[in-house]
């Protein structure tokens, strides 16, 4: 299987009680609706929909997005390190397509 | 003939719909149903002059303990120009640390972008800051 197209920077140790900061990038077209391809037909909308951040299960994070939101939606957000534990990050656009990565945070 | 062509000119305005104030005070009533909005505690950063509208960096920080028992349930941001006037929602809680978020946005057009705090006491706070958009994102099939 293909390498999920998806960046996420976030450290992967922390202190116990310290705010993390994390970024992540999906690549995706976020194909809003309102374009015409070259012989004047609609081009269907197909935007990521969702991303859900959940640590060690536990949601961390829901970002709910719109054609607004620029191609290859960024988000920069935080997080307390609370216990060593995955970090899931899963998204969902409206061809119902589901991309998750996940990346495991030690706390010391 | 000025009738029909004032009829024209209504029959295109659909495909290049914006969204009106009118549409963003729904959308903003939608969010905080009828609540008042409080000026204060939430920074928009956007920058003052974005060159393409196609992706506009956007941060917004909330003044926040973000402790159980206080803290910010979900940051909005919106547009009065865009299609669309809700651009994007972030629902965080007390995990989160800090309220802070950054994305990039698309803006059709220079504006005055606003985000909408909506905190754990069912408080809404705001904050907003005229962009000058040089490239519009586009919205017309161009």
């Amino acid at each position: 299987m293909a390498r999920a197209p998806v960046r996420i920077s976030m450290p992967s140790e922390a202190k116990k009680g310290e705010i993390i900061d994390i970024k992540a990038i999906l690549r995706h077209p976020m194909e809003t609706g309102y374009r015409v391809d070259r012989v004047g037909k609609k081009i269907p909308r197909n935007i990521v929909t969702e991303l859900v951040v959940t640590y060690d299960g536990v949601e961390v994070l829901r970002w709910h997005l719109q054609p607004g939101v620029a191609a290859n939606p960024f988000i920069g957000f935080s997080t307390v390190a609370t216990n060593t534990g995955e970090l899931v990050f899963t998204w969902t656009d409206d061809a119902g397509t589901v991309i998750s990565e996940s990346r495991t945070l030690t706390v010391t | 003939m000025i009738g029909a062509g004032a009829l024209t000119g209504l029959a295109i305005l659909p495909v290049r719909a914006l969204a009106t104030p009118a549409l963003f005070d729904e959308a903003l009533q939608e969010l905080t149903k009828g609540a008042p909005i409080n000026q204060g505690r939430v920074t928009l950063t956007v920058p003052a002059i974005a060159e393409n509208g196609q992706s506009v960096f956007t941060t917004v920080a909330v003044a926040s303990p973000m402790t159980e028992s206080d803290h910010v349930r979900a940051i909005h941001i919106l547009s009065p120009r865009n299609p669309i006037a809700l651009i994007t929602s972030f629902h965080l809680g007390p995990r989160a640390g800090r309220a802070r978020v950054s994305t990039n946005i698309r803006l059709a057009g220079s504006q005055t972008v606003t985000a909408l705090a909506e905190m754990s006491d069912g408080t809404f706070w705001q904050d907003s800051k005229d962009v000058v958009v040089t490239v519009a994102a586009c919205i017309d099939g161009s």
